[in-house]
């Protein structure tokens, strides 16, 4: 009997050992809906990358999800090592339940954006109804399909956008701003819950004139579809969408993950992360690889989040909770 | 205590009632907990709103008339399934079981492929001015689809426990043929039919997911109840979304108690038909 126990003791130690000389790590990166592809490319070099430098192999799981689903699944304790989210009002929701620290931004480089997009429009083939700017949109008949920016992350920045064109305008104020996104929402005859609902509503349902999107999935559409159904309008002004990633302290502490959780960030700011980001359709942050890329990237005026909002907990409030700016709105009623 | 037929009767109830508070009463609880963040004067304020009433009230009248049609249509299907023979029917009778077995999802994207203006239905419907996908009419559409089995699958053993010789009695005994459905079939349905109206109902009320797509999720319009409820948690009001839920629980359970006291009521009146 004893003798048994000791050869179990042995064996397990022997497993164990092998395990740890082997050493699979593997990371959980939670993210938002529209980055499949890209980061199922991103995982493929860091892990063959990861291997080179270390000999050890990384397995990245990933979780897709609306951005703020994502959020909540984290804070109610989903295991994520790394988020990767798309916007920082998200992340920053985690940061209030105290697992990772609330200056989360300032630990990567460009407010902890690796790349980013921009809002455009997508219309129909050969721009039926001469679409070329913000002001067209409210034009009598048009029809915009935009996502409910109370439903939908990405759908906030659209509204952002279209609030920032309207204050940038001469005489522009807060008061012009509202007036505009308020007739903006009146051409607006579906309002998805998120932006691949909308992307369908408006290819394959047909309803709309534009469609108001983020660059990435405006050129990936055009891409998938093919046979040029769609044309890609950039309007004369318009705003950074900066999707943040954070690594998530109190979780990597946990699962001794921090070394290679880090270094799994650090990656989308190197030059063969940001060429992905690129091929991709995201807007790289390094100068070379967006100077490669410009041909993909029309140029326009834009302005950030925080030229004009402040930060995201501030717009957050002013614009998207109950009670404010876009429940003043009425839309609909 | 008298002797039962089969022992244990200590220990399955015991394990029922255990079973029953795990599983429904500890999440209620932790509902009810939850949306108590709220108080009081949070509650008023977030049923008084006027975009509040408008989605509850298009969730609860849309199931209310959805659960009716499944309950008309439905017994039709079951009584053709039950009495009829006919080339298919076992196919017929397993397609019912679909809107069941199909994601809500896929459910909700398929009845918009088919209603959209563009769509293989929407497109002869709108030249007449009817228009489906992103109305309250589409919301009622969806709800009819995944209430629909619950009808038919309450019905069939019922009805096919009928016995022939019941109707023929009535007619021999001089009964009009809307005698013998009114008086004689439908109080024997009764119950079976008000139990499938219930559960159509339940489920349609808190329907989402085939919803959502069909919609149009249009402000004081289109907008479902539960909608509301996600966009609470979007901005991490829990104690928000939690006393929404809490309301749309409180008005589903009046309507089920409505339903079971006309269900007692429809055996008093099966009883003094036979």
């Amino acid at each position: 009997m004893k003798k048994s126990i000791l050869v179990l003791l042995v064996a397990i130690g022997v497993l164990l050992t092998a395990a740890a000389a082997a050493k699979d790590v593997s990371l959980l990166n939670v993210s938002y809906d529209p980055t499949r592809e890209l980061y199922r490319q991103i995982n493929t070099a860091f892990a063959a990358q990861w291997k080179a430098q270390h000999g050890d192999s990384v397995t990245i799981q990933m979780s897709h999800g609306g951005s703020g689903k994502q959020a909540r699944s984290v804070v109610d304790g989903l295991p994520a090592d790394v988020v990767t989210l798309s916007l920082a009002y998200d992340i920053d929701a985690i940061a209030d339940r105290g697992l990772l620290a609330k200056d989360w931004q300032k630990k990567l480089p460009d407010n902890a954006t690796p790349y980013t997009s921009t809002i455009v429009f997508l219309v129909r083939k050969g721009n039926p109804k001469g679409i070329k700017d913000w002001g067209d949109l409210v034009r009598p008949g048009i029809q915009v399909v935009t996502p409910n920016p109370k439903s939908s992350g990405g759908a906030r920045w659209n509204f952002l956008a279209a609030w920032g064109y309207a204050l940038k305008q001469p005489g522009g104020s807060d008061a012009t701003a509202k007036a505009y996104v308020m007739e903006l929402f009146k051409h607006v005859p579906v309002l998805d819950t998120g932006a691949r609902g909308a992307t369908n509503t408006f290819v394959q349902r047909g309803i709309g004139d534009v469609l108001i999107a983020w660059e990435n999935e405006a050129l990936l559409a055009q891409r998938q579809l093919g046979n040029n159904a769609f044309e890609i309008v950039v309007p004369s002004i318009t705003i950074v969408a900066e999707p943040p990633v954070a690594v998530v302290d109190s979780n990597v502490d946990k699962h001794g993950t921090r070394a290679v959780a880090q270094a799994y960030v650090e990656f989308l700011y190197s030059p063969q992360g940001q060429e992905i980001a690129a091929k991709n359709f995201y807007r790289p942050r390094s100068p070379e690889l967006s100077a490669r890329y410009a041909s993909q990237f029309p140029v326009t005026h834009t302005f950030t989040l925080s030229d004009l909002f402040g930060d995201w907990r501030q717009a957050q409030a002013k614009f998207f909770n109950d009670g404010g700016v876009f429940d003043q709105l009425g839309v609909g009623s | 205590m008298r002797r039962r037929v089969l022992p244990g009767f200590g220990i399955s109830l015991g394990y029922a009632l255990a079973y029953l508070g795990l599983i429904v009463l500890l999440p209620l609880a932790a509902l009810a907990w939850k949306a108590s963040g709220i108080g009081v004067e949070g509650l008023l304020r977030l049923l008084s709103s006027p975009r509040t009433l408008a989605a509850l009230r298009l969730s609860v009248v849309g199931a209310v008339v959805a659960a009716l049609v499944n309950a008309v249509v439905g017994l039709l299907v079951g009584w053709v399934l039950v009495r009829y023979r006919f080339p298919g029917r076992r196919l017929f009778d397993a397609l019912v079981d679909l809107p069941f077995a199909l994601p809500t999802a896929v459910a909700g994207i398929a009845l918009t492929t088919l209603y959209a203006p563009n769509g293989w239905l929407g497109q002869w419907l709108e030249p007449l001015g009817i228009k489906v996908a992103y109305t309250p009419l589409g919301v009622f559409v969806a709800m009819v689809f995944v209430g629909f089995p619950f009808v038919v699958r309450t019905l069939q053993p019922v009805l096919s426990s009928l016995e022939r010789d019941v109707e023929e009695a009535a007619e021999s005994l001089g009964a009009q043929r809307w005698q013998t459905f009114f008086r004689v079939i439908l109080p024997m349905l009764a119950p079976a039919l008000l139990t499938g109206f219930a559960l159509a109902l339940a489920r349609a009320v808190g329907e989402y997911g085939s919803v959502i797509f069909i919609a149009g999720n249009i402000p004081m319009r289109s907008e479902i109840a539960p909608l509301l409820i996600v966009q609470k948690l979007e901005q991490f009001d829990y104690a928000g979304a939690a006393a929404l839920g809490v309301a749309m629980l409180t008005i589903s359970f009046v309507l089920l108690v409505l339903v079971s006291l006309l269900q007692r009521w429809s055996h008093r009146w099966q009883e003094r038909s036979l």
